[in-house]
């Protein structure tokens, strides 16, 4: 018994294993600490741009403040309302947070170095990588939904319908405005993707307008302001999350934040090229990861930058903002990049 | 059916909305007021006339040295009491800071409302200075109580010149910064224009007063068209707007910002010397110096602000332009100590009346803008 243990542990289904589960490892818990500080990026970012000081109190600079909070979170009395749906109200923030950091699962962070040892940092290379974010995505939806449903409140219903409007219409944009990616790298393999570009040239300006498509789109699928409507604590004084509290509660924003970290890492694989180095060969010393990281901090930057600036828009305009001008610009795109295809610019 | 409030982040207060919906869309509104009522006109029946302005304080809390104007000015007023031309004009000087004060709570309260949140706290930056300067003249912030009948509570300090002569240079640049974020913000637009329609004819009828009347297009102003304290020696426009939705009602108070920092420039240069309270012994109180030297002047003290004086038998109505509209007392005296009857007209009492119209068919989050766009203060709704 023993012994077949050992076979199996030393041989090849085993170490791959073990390196699977190690990958996984590194990859979530690294995802879970940038969303920590992400609410600290987010809030002292928020306070440069308030003039304000922003969390300074709990250790350097505030830097264990995301520690402080997980903390207070956890100690936080759990309130589920008497007439709420409860296995629906407790499965939500899973619902909602799980497909978040299932995501991570197949973005190509790059190669990382250890001495002679290479780790590829993909947990796993899915052929289909694009359509798994995708599906991914869509699932999301439904930990805001039913969280809304679930907590029999008249605020959060209304903003469970919000998001089901706006995430399922705004995914249509996110699909339509990567197809003219898809279509110039001829793969739906992020890695092929990445590598395509590695080897040729970022994506940003051939596909500028889905780049854009892309962009906002993207900030309306993750509910993140001037999109975040079923949010909307002026209106809906919190929308589908108001009846949570405690760990359910920061479930839902571990969500929002591991969405927003993921999303920016898509989106700098799509048109920034993931982890090439800009500028050539010159900058190319260092290691593609921490090129990755420095494009996503550029997009989690711009995503607080934006919410800072921008009132909200209304629900009805933010509809018809996506159909009836996003989604032919998609389209529009779709067909420009089929056209320069056909001529052989692309 | 939605009940918005009395807890609600967006209804500025305790301002409870018994909504009908259809999805987002508001069918039927009701709104319900009386949570913050404290009962202060009939409190008022039962101090003297100088105990009454502590509790003027407590009407519009963001704008009390307006409230405290209007109510020692209608005292005044019904002892035929002339004030010296120094105490008028400072009284225009924290008048018109605390006009810009008040308006910089709603500018600040009405994006957030909408979503621009980093604008509350550039206002609340900027009201922080206002803050101080009432706290350099009369030591309180929020409930200053800073007239009293016949004049002034103290003469200006020293430094009070050169820190609204500072604020005065520093604001202007922060009305282009709001400008520069809100005016020509393609959202903000969205979300404002068109939204909230409520013509001429149909404001006047609800009784709408201050910037949510002038927003209709209708250029009333008491402080131009039945001016009290010196406001007539003073030149500033009445800005008024075409529409009457939510973004005229932003724009002529943004423009009113710029007004009364002109007026308060006018002021600090026309600012004469003199008394600062009037020469009337039988309702000023002896001077502080007097009292501690002489004996008369001690007792006279006691008996002035214990027993408090007599104001003339009749009734009287005098209103001032408080940042939300015409505020107003009804006093009715019988000639004793304390007032017989007082009524407050709470222009965001008036005001609040048009939700209805101006709501009634739009968005939720329209609602929402609109509530922002009349400023109310529950203080002065519910009284």
């Amino acid at each position: 018994m023993i012994e077949q243990l050992k076979t199996f542990i030393t041989g090849e289904l085993g170490i791959a294993i073990g390196i699977g589960l190690l990958k996984s490892l590194i990859v979530v818990v690294g995802a879970l600490l940038l969303v920590a500080y992400a609410t600290l990026a987010e809030r002292k970012i928020w306070s440069w741009f308030q003039s304000r000081i922003g969390p300074n109190r709990v250790g350097p600079w505030g830097l264990l403040q995301p520690i402080a909070d997980g903390i207070k979170f956890l100690m936080k009395e759990d309130i589920i309302p008497r007439n709420a749906d409860k296995p629906l109200y407790i499965l939500a923030p899973f619902l909602a947070m799980l497909p978040a950091l299932l995501i991570f699962a197949v973005i190509p962070f790059g190669e990382l170095r250890l001495g002679g040892y290479v780790l590829d940092l993909q947990i796993v290379e899915v052929n289909i990588g694009v359509l798994y974010i995708f599906a991914l995505s869509s699932l999301g939806v439904y930990g805001i939904v039913l969280g809304g449903w679930a907590s029999n409140n008249k605020y959060s219903l209304l903003g469970g319908l919000r998001a089901a409007s706006q995430m399922i219409s705004y995914e249509l944009v996110l699909g339509l405005s990567i197809i003219g990616v898809v279509m110039t790298t001829g793969t739906l393999s992020l890695r092929g993707i990445v590598d395509w570009q590695q080897q040729r040239y970022i994506l940003l300006l051939p596909q500028f307008l889905g780049f854009v498509c892309f962009l906002i789109a993207m900030v309306a699928e993750l509910n993140r302001g001037p999109f975040d409507l079923p949010e909307a604590e002026t209106e809906l004084t919190g929308g589908y999350h108001t009846e949570y509290s405690s760990m359910k509660f920061a479930m839902f924003f571990m969500g929002e934040y591991a969405a927003m970290i993921g999303g920016s890492a898509i989106i700098s694989c799509l048109f920034l090229g993931g982890g090439k180095a800009p500028f050539g060969w010159q900058l190319s010393f260092v290691p593609g990861p921490a090129w990755l990281f420095l494009k996503m901090m550029a997009f989690i930057f711009f995503f607080m930058w934006i919410k800072a600036t921008f009132p909200r828009v209304r629900y009805d305009q933010l509809m018809s903002f996506g159909w009836k001008f996003l989604l032919p610009l998609a389209l529009f795109n779709v067909l420009l990049t089929g056209v320069l295809i056909s001529a052989g610019v692309l | 059916m939605l009940n918005m409030g009395p807890q609600h982040p967006s209804t500025h207060g305790v301002l409870r909305v018994v909504l009908e919906m259809d999805g987002e869309i508001i069918v039927d509104l009701r709104p319900d007021v009386g949570y913050l009522h404290r009962g202060i006109e009939k409190i008022a029946e039962h101090r003297t006339y100088n105990q009454v302005l502590p509790l003027t304080d407590r009407l519009d809390y963001v704008s009390a040295a307006i409230n405290n104007l209007g109510w020692v000015e209608t005292v005044e007023k019904a002892l035929g009491l002339e004030v010296p031309e120094r105490a008028k004009t400072v009284r225009v000087i924290l008048c018109e800071l605390q006009r810009i004060a008040s308006h910089l709570i709603w500018l600040g309260t009405h994006a957030l409302d909408i979503g621009a949140m980093t604008v509350l706290l550039y206002c609340f930056r900027e009201r922080e200075r206002i803050m101080d300067i009432f706290e350099n003249y009369c030591g309180a912030r929020l409930t200053t109580s800073c007239f009293r009948v016949g004049g002034l509570m103290r003469e200006l300090p020293e430094e009070f010149e050169g820190l609204v002569r500072d604020f005065l240079a520093y604001f202007p640049a922060r009305i282009e910064e709001y400008d520069g974020l809100l005016s020509a913000n393609p959202i903000w637009l969205k979300r404002t224009k068109g939204v909230g329609v409520i013509g001429a004819r149909q404001a006047i009828d609800i009784g709408l007063s201050g910037p949510a009347l002038r927003g209709s297009g209708v250029a009333r102003d008491i402080r131009v068209d039945e001016p009290y304290a010196n406001y007539e020696r003073f030149k500033f426009i009445v800005p008024v707007g075409k529409k009457g939705d939510v973004y005229d009602r932003y724009q002529v108070r943004m423009e009113e910002f710029r007004q009364s920092i002109s007026i308060v420039r006018q002021a600090l240069d026309y600012l004469p010397n003199g008394p600062i309270m009037a020469d009337a012994p039988q309702i000023v109180p002896p001077s502080k110096e007097a009292v501690a030297e002489d004996m008369s002047a001690l007792i006279h003290q006691f008996k002035l602000l214990s027993k408090g004086y007599k104001v003339p038998a009749g009734e009287i109505y005098h209103a001032v332009e408080a940042p939300k509209g015409e505020l107003g007392f009804y006093l009715v005296s019988d000639g004793s100590e304390m007032p017989y009857r007082l009524k407050i007209r709470g222009p965001s009492f008036v005001n609040l009346q048009a939700l209805y119209q101006m709501s009634k068919g739009c968005l939720l989050a329209d609602m929402v803008a609109i509530i922002g766009s009349l400023d109310i203060c529950l203080g002065e709704v519910d009284r």
